[in-house]
């Protein structure tokens, strides 16, 4: 699956020079993985077998009720019907067409033998009752979202999912709204709205749904919105409580119960000081990724996104609570701990994506842990009662960065490639998109291993003073991006947390921006941007099947049992995304700036694919 | 010295745009466009003309380079750019292509910058000053003109503006942009 540099370079006269692909990062301009991986003990796989708690992933049921198949958001099924051996005879059984021709990113969520699926704008909802053959269509609701959420979506109108909790199908819209709805009728129980997009705000996270109440983040950080977590009542949409990331202690709701385990997050209003005056109220630190809720500990996990704007010239300071972690109460919202990936952030390195909680050995004894695949290219393993990281290793091209220092918590910067106003600094990797963005990975307790769907694509970057204006982009960066080294733009790496390396990867011609599934037949379920839906043996990373699609894919697979009793696979198609957005979005690629630097390393794509949005459904035949 | 509080912009920190179908109207656009009682808009630039008589004032912004140069500078300093990258769209659409969603000649890109468009394209009549909106228009014009789109040097287009000439106006699209997403006159090749 290599890309080899010199068909590029055969390409390029045929083109104009915008829309040629440009040439990958050399190897020798990024770090061993060796050089700069830290860890606060050897590794100890003796002391015990990594697998989440009972309490986080309770046992399978075959549905598929929230997008993260449990609470632990291990993604995996343990469905064994589907196998490496008989895979081949996989068929699509009913295809289901979503009538939105943009991004979808959400999962199918199967519950009570009926299947939800929500779209990209205009935030469609289907309901298809999989008891009867094609799986019919039992109702459909129309949000009917403003039009000019459109807008103010930064990287194309993805949703990411809803969620079904107690006869209640709860989803979020492009402008702003959380809505539960009457899982047997599809009529609206309520309907609460949260964000103003006048301002710039919009919400495309899945909502979280856990005991009785359903956690909303929002998006904007590319619209200087300020970012916030709420909690809302299940039954009532009632609002219980908000934090926001950025800010006085009160607003973040940072009181005597939060102990950060690293000094540099110990202070009053560190969210108002470590900024420019006032500059805060407009920085950022949005919540539109992966919240988790820890049964165990009766916590809640979100990461914080990217501070506002891109061009850091004009935010000195550690701008917290940005790029970083929360821990919070979940009955009250009140902080427990932080810990901030990227302090003063200057490569949109947001924070948001998944954590996986797990039990796992660690220096020669069990411990309590998340992992979090952050966007500035590290796996870090960060203990859940406390927050401290126990190790940091990259899993994707790094130069911005020479490590984490396990002693303060801090990441140690590479000076040669932090960002400047006015001058192009080249060759940064990881991306701004990150050596991996919000698509999840999954865990298998039978291999132990994590299975990361990611980015290798590098970026030039050069800052420009930028004005806030309420409403338009806040963003202040002139971005190219282009291959990271060896010219593949995505990798699905097998990663063995315990041994802190990776076991197998899989090389793709296009960045993976589908989350992976992992079953107990030993299969991982991935789809790539040019339409391949693919099958590999979670084993050895070899490809067992794959079918191709109408379009790109770039949503969350899941395994469930139909009604039948057997295994049935499901995911939607639709490229789009940030970086699908050359194809779904009126986007041109002869500009490379185009979609925030974006269309300079996805140029090429739409030779590959066409926009569309497609549900498909696979079994084997019986 | 980069204070995001000291705006070259006077005032403009403060706006607050909103999308034009929010809410009740209010009286912005009547306010913006004086006497003229009908206005057409989705028509594609020069294909039909419509009953309407021209607005003299875009007469103003025809063959004048300084209007594109200045138009070039607002279309950042406003952050349009942002939306639209250099011209290539992202969360706005691609204003390159010679596609026109709601018309392509001055005074009706004019009248889009003034109004705001429905699908998230802000309102900034009443908030700039009108001079800069025609500027704006030459600027946005200018990006799909073929003597703009030849002077592309590297990835970033639309940095030589040509002057938007009249004939613009009777033209319906200049030579189809070869694989873009809109080209739908030309072959999109598949990967070699
Ligand atoms: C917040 C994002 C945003 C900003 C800022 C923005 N636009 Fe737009 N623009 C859009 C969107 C979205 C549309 C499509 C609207 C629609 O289809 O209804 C659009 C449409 C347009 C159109 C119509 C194109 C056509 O095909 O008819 C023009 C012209 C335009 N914008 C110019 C500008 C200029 C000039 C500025 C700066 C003064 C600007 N835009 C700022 C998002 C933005």
């Amino acid at each position: 699956m290599r890309f080899p540099s010199t068909i590029l370079l055969a390409l390029a006269p045929l083109a104009a020079v915008a829309q040629t692909v440009p040439a990958p990062v050399p190897a020798n301009e990024v770090f061993a993985r060796e050089e700069i991986g830290h860890a606060l003990a050897e590794p100890t796989p003796q002391a015990g077998r990594t697998a989440p708690s009972a309490a986080n992933a309770p046992e399978d049921d075959g549905q598929w009720t929230m997008p993260s198949k449990n609470y632990a958001s291990t993604r995996f099924s343990a469905l064994t019907e589907l196998t490496p051996q008989n895979v081949k005879g996989l068929q699509p059984l009913f295809t289901f067409s979503l009538a939105v021709n943009k991004g979808q990113e959400a999962a199918p969520i199967v519950a009570d033998n009926t299947m939800f699926v929500v779209t990209a704008y205009p935030n469609y909802v289907y309901a298809l009752d999989l008891t009867k053959p094609g799986a019919p269509l039992k109702w459909k609701f129309a949000p009917k979202p403003l039009p000019a959420s459109q807008g103010v979506a930064c990287c194309d109108v993805v949703n990411r999912g809803g969620s079904v909790s107690n006869g209640k199908y709860i989803f979020n819209t492009l402008d702003g709204q959380t809505i539960a709805l009457d899982v047997n009728s599809g009529k609206p129980l309520w309907r609460t709205r949260l964000g103003n997009i006048n301002t710039g705000e919009s919400i495309t996270m899945a909502p979280l749904v856990a005991k009785g109440r359903v956690y909303v983040g929002n998006s904007g950080g590319e619209l200087g919105v300020r970012g916030w977590i709420t909690a809302l009542d299940e039954n009532t949409g009632k609002l219980l409580w908000k934090a926001y990331n950025t800010g006085p202690d009160r607003d973040v709701l940072i009181g005597p119960g939060f102990n950060p385990p690293y000094a540099m997050d110990r202070g009053t209003d560190l969210g108002v000081k470590s900024w420019p005056p006032q500059a805060w109220k407009i920085g950022g630190g949005n919540v539109w990724g992966w919240i988790t809720y820890d049964a165990e500990l009766d916590t809640l996990y979100h990461g914080t996104a990217n501070p506002g704007p891109w061009n850091a010239d004009q935010r000195p300071g550690d701008n917290k609570w940005t790029a970083g972690i929360f821990a919070r109460d979940p009955a009250s919202g009140t902080a427990r701990w932080f810990y901030q990936f990227s302090p003063h952030d200057e490569h949109d390195y947001d924070g948001i994506n998944e954590q996986i909680l797990l039990d796992m050995p660690f220096a020669g004894r069990m411990d309590k842990v998340l992992i979090h695949f952050d966007r500035n290219g590290y796996i870090y393993i960060i203990q859940r009662a406390t927050g401290k990281v126990l190790s940091a290793d990259p899993f994707g091209p790094v130069n911005t960065s020479r490590g984490v220092d396990l002693a303060t918590g801090r990441l140690i910067l590479n000076p040669a490639k932090q960002t400047k106003l006015g001058q192009v600094v080249g060759n940064i990797c990881p991306t701004a998109s990150g050596a991996k963005d919000w698509n999840p990975s999954s865990f298998s307790p039978q291999t132990g291993l994590l299975y990361i769907p990611h980015e290798n694509i590098c970026m030039d970057w050069m800052n420009m003073q930028v004005s806030y204006i309420a409403g338009t982009p806040y963003v202040g960066a002139n971005v190219h991006m282009k291959p990271g080294p060896g010219g593949h733009r995505g990798e699905l790496t097998a990663w063995d947390p315990v041994r802190r390396a990776p076991v197998w990867v899989d090389k793709e011609n296009f960045p993976i921006w589908s989350g992976t599934v992992v079953t107990a037949g030993d299969l991982v379920f991935y789809g790539t941007m040019d339409g391949w839906f693919k099958a590999v043996n979670a084993r050895t990373g070899e490809l067992a099947w794959r079918a191709k699609v109408d379009s790109g894919i770039i949503s969350q697979p899941i395994s469930y049992r139909g009604p039948d009793g057997h295994q049935y696979i499901a995911v939607l198609s639709g490229v789009g995304g940030w970086s699908g957005v050359v194809v779904s979005g009126p986007v041109d690629p002869r500009d490379g700036s185009a979609a925030l630097g974006m269309v300079n390393v996805m140029s090429d794509l739409p030779k590959y694919t066409t926009a569309g949005g497609t549900l498909y459904v696979f079994a084997l035949p019986h | 010295m980069c204070s995001p509080y000291r705006i070259e912009l006077a005032g403009l920190a403060l706006l607050v745009l909103a999308g034009c179908n929010k809410g009740p109207a209010t009286d912005l656009p009547v306010r913006q466009l004086g006497s003229r009682a009908v206005i057409d808009s989705a028509l594609t630039a020069g294909l039909s003309r419509s009953a309407v008589s021209e607005d003299p004032r875009a007469a103003l912004y025809y063959d004048n380079a300084a209007a594109v140069n200045t138009g070039r500078r607002l279309f950042g300093q406003y952050n349009c750019s942002g939306c639209h990258s250099n011209g290539g769209g992202g969360m706005g659409p691609s204003l390159m292509d010679d596609e026109w969603i709601y018309g392509g000649r001055l005074e009706q890109i004019h009248q889009t910058l003034v109004e705001g468009r429905p699908n998230g394209m802000p309102s900034w009549g009443g908030k700039v000053p009108d001079e800069q909106l025609w500027q704006l228009a030459a600027y946005v014009r200018s990006m799909s003109l073929p003597a703009t789109l030849a002077a592309q040097n590297g990835s970033t287009p639309s940095q030589a503006p040509a002057p938007v000439p009249r004939e613009a106006d009777d033209h319906a699209g200049w030579s189809p942009p070869p694989n873009t997403t809109n080209d739908y006159t030309t072959i999109t090749t598949g990967p070699q």
